[in-house]
């Protein structure tokens, strides 16, 4: 391990590259082109290949076609970016085909702004592709986070064979702090590729039988089993990759619930508020989906109101509406289009909201 | 007894799902010839297109796999990186190139990557029922243009050959057709010669094949080629575009 002080995306680019990323594909896109910079540079260094493909749709589809023949492939995007990759996204699922995704994403919609936002809460959660897809997502709250995650989402993306997104906003891109990189993992050569892919398209010399990997099944009795099958992953995944953090819930009168750059903001309001005679805890949820319901279960008795924090106009609190299951009032508190709130801000929103739902 | 002809065992042995006089069988067959001749079918990837072709996996003797509608090449370029010495190729045909895959093609070659792709030409939407494309000639009836196609409404038919052949690392760009025998034999030569090239690593290959559609065409089989040999080749001219030096 070596500890450095690092900008955020070349931090994410270095733990790819040390996971064992033969290909990375990208378009310029900000706030994330120090990754594709990067990787430039960096990655043939390693062994891997990078291309500057000629769009946000031939990179996907560049990541399909490496990752479907057997290479560990990481990709990086921006919220408008990945709204272009979402065909493929579903489409790689559909072809069970692993691969990491990250998303540095900024305010919307459409081209919107490049400032940090979190407005791509639904589209990495539920996605634009069309079908029966799931996809696991990540959401890290500082540099090191993000890259222990993206280091550790290859294993998750192949154990699954489905694509795997880390939705990080643009303030972790692009602010600097120190991170401990994980050790390299090295290229697996072309020849070892059939042992963890028996199914990869290596060419039949490779292995016994010819290996063809495709999404088209005109049988709906087989298309229906197939999504039966993809639906027991997720099941599993369901079990398996929920991942939060919580602080305080057993005496919280106020409990917020944020994930990435809102959170580390939610962690300095709960101080301002103890200043003023106010408990206040905290749910950060790591993996988006599957969502963490079971840490709503850990709230105690004092609380009174339980609040989404989110740079959107509010998506996640659908979630939240979910898992609290009626419980407690369930607010809001937001901005959004790349405006980041003071925890100060938070604070005052967040008394406000407790008197509100006591009165 | 001396067996003096025996299918390609780049051929799977089962029916095709492709209509009678369909181009798409002819064209399986040379490539996959071509690969077997030269002892690639265990090296060799290939990506197959949306439309009718979509089903080449099931027929096709290699590791194939399946594209989004027209990003073939891009996969191919994935596969390339992780593969630098495979033979790899995409099938697409006309509404997959030279429609909603056109960033896709003319980027391929922009890079000069080194794969192959055959092109089948049939100047209409197959699989979807006989829409327009790009390549429909002008006054040629499909579902959309039914009266036939007009410059005004959807301006001319798309030449990929001369587009492509622009490109300076497209090094190798022909355009054959499939309506006789002569003609096919010409179309093999072409692929092989076209898959040397990609081993030689020189850049991007692509092989045109003049091809029939007799379903949507509303012609006989018979019929249909004739019309590949006259009308298709009218106004796209059968030829050699570019070949690198010394071959």
């Amino acid at each position: 391990m070596s500890r450095v002080l690092m900008k955020g995306n070349e931090a994410f680019a270095e733990a790819a590259i040390r996971a064992g990323v033969k290909c990375y594909f990208g378009y310029p896109i900000t706030p994330q082109n120090e990754i594709p910079e990067y990787m430039s540079h960096e990655l043939p260094k390693a062994g891997g290949a990078f291309i500057q493909a000629e769009s946000e749709l031939a990179a996907i589809n560049m990541a399909f076609g490496a990752s479907a023949s057997g290479g560990r492939v990481f990709i990086s995007t921006s919220s408008p970016g990945l709204a272009l990759m979402q065909e493929g996204i579903g489409f790689i699922a559909s072809c069970e085909v692993p691969l990491v995704i990250l998303n540095v994403s900024r305010g919307g919609p459409g081209v919107g702004g490049i400032q940090p936002g979190q407005a791509d809460y639904l589209q990495v959660t539920r996605g634009g592709y069309n079908g029966d897809v799931r996809v696991p997502v990540f959401a890290p709250s500082s540099i090191q986070e993000c890259a222990n995650l993206i280091y550790e989402c290859f294993d998750i993306a192949e154990e699954y064979r489905n694509p795997v997104v880390i939705l990080a906003d643009g303030m972790l891109g692009q602010m600097m702090e120190p991170v401990e990189l994980p050790e390299a993992r090295g290229i697996t050569p072309v020849e070892k590729i059939n042992e963890a892919r028996p199914w990869a398209i290596t060419g039949t010399d490779y292995h016994p039988e010819r290996n063809v990997v495709y999404s088209l099944r005109l049988d709906p009795q087989v298309l229906e089993n197939h999504c039966f099958d993809m639906f027991e992953k997720y099941a599993k995944a369901e079990k398996e990759l929920v991942r939060w953090t919580d602080q305080g819930l057993e005496d919280a009168e106020i409990v917020f619930v944020a994930f990435g750059t809102m959170s580390r903001l939610c962690v300095e309001a709960i101080e301002l508020l103890e200043e003023r005679g106010i408990k206040a805890g905290l749910i950060r949820p790591i993996s988006l989906w599957p969502y963490p319901n079971a840490a709503f279960d850990k709230i105690g008795k004092n609380c009174k109101v339980v609040i989404s924090t989110e740079l959107s106009m509010g998506q996640m609190i659908t979630d939240v509406k979910t898992a609290v299951q009626g419980r407690w009032p369930v607010s809001l508190i937001n901005r959004t289009g790349g405006m980041v709130p003071s925890s100060i801000e938070i604070a005052d929103r967040a008394e406000k909201a407790l008197k509100e739902a006591t009165k | 007894m001396k067996t003096v002809f025996e299918p390609t065992k780049g051929m799977i042995p089962v029916d095709t799902s492709y209509c009678p006089g369909c181009g798409h069988g002819i064209a399986h067959r040379i490539i996959m010839e071509c690969l077997e001749e030269r002892g690639s079918l265990g090296n060799t990837i290939g990506v197959v297109p949306i439309g009718c072709a979509i089903n080449a996996h099931h027929f096709m003797n290699v590791d194939m796999c399946e594209s989004t509608h027209g990003r073939a090449p891009a996969i191919a370029a994935g596969i390339r990186r992780v593969h630098p010495d495979q033979v790899v190729f995409t099938y697409q045909g006309d509404g997959d190139l030279a429609s909603i895959g056109t960033a896709e093609i003319i980027h391929a070659a922009h890079r000069g990557e080194k794969f192959t792709t055959f092109f089948i030409n049939n100047a209409i939407y197959g699989m979807t029922g006989g829409q327009m494309a790009p390549t429909t000639l002008i006054g040629q009836k499909t579902t959309t243009s039914v009266n036939g196609r007009t410059v005004e409404q959807a301006g001319l038919p798309l030449r990929m050959c001369e587009i492509l052949s622009q490109i300076d690392c497209a090094v190798f760009v022909e355009r054959v057709m499939l309506n006789n025998p002569a003609n096919v034999r010409k179309a093999k030569a072409a692929v092989k010669k076209a898959l040397d090239i990609q081993d030689a690593r020189l850049g991007f290959t692509f092989v045109e094949f003049l091809s029939s559609c007799p379903t949507n065409w509303g012609l006989a089989p018979k019929d249909a080629l004739n019309y590949v040999g006259q009308n298709m080749a009218d106004y796209y001219p059968v030829r050699n575009f570019k070949t690198p030096e010394g071959f």
